[in-house]
């Protein structure tokens, strides 16, 4: 899993039909000092979080199909949880 | 899942045969800002986009879910059509 900060929401009225209901988020991929590494993705919300929160993102279908809680999801992201703190020691 | 814009389509007549009836789009991944991240790619699309619109896609095995029963060898599909984004 990844940690990345949420940057924006997306709004798709023509999507696939397993993504109804489903919340989609814009997030940006942070390294451990919290700079950004590489280009924001697109992740469901399984967990209602907000703009600016960071969060714990998982990139893998299946785990990101099971977040949504829908089998065969056309989805590789998945906010998984709200990170309160991360603590890196040297 | 990416941002990406729709910059082309492919046209293959001989293929795998479960691509058989799939249209494939030629995307260009995008930041937030709109500017490309990263090169081109080829996509199948399962909701119908064209060229010029903006859309979300997912890499991987799932790409090939909405065509489900059938497992058309992809690795890249378009799933939606963005409305618009907003940037907090």
């Amino acid at each position: 899993m990844q940690i990345g900060r949420v940057v924006g929401t997306v709004v798709s009225t023509q999507k696939h039909r397993k993504f109804e209901g489903a919340k989609l988020m814009l997030v940006q991929p942070l390294n451990v000092d919290d700079t950004p590494r590489g280009t924001a993705v697109l992740a469901i919300d399984g967990v209602g979080a907000g703009v600016d929160e960071k969060v714990l993102v998982v990139m893998e279908g299946r785990a990101a199909g099971e977040a949504l809680g829908k089998n065969a999801a056309p989805v590789d992201a998945a906010i998984v949880g709200i990170i309160d703190a991360v603590e890196v020691s040297d | 899942m990416q941002l990406a814009r729709v910059i082309g389509d492919v046209v293959a007549t001989r293929k795998d045969e479960n691509l058989t009836g799939i249209t494939l789009l030629v995307l260009q991944p995008l930041t937030v800002d709109r500017q490309p991240a990263g090169r081109p790619l080829v996509a199948v699309d399962a909701v119908g986009a064209g060229v010029g619109e903006e859309v979300f896609f997912v890499r991987g095995k799932e790409a090939s879910f909405p065509f489900y029963p059938a497992e058309p060898p992809v690795d890249a599909g378009v799933v939606g059509i963005v409305d618009h984004w907003d940037l907090g």
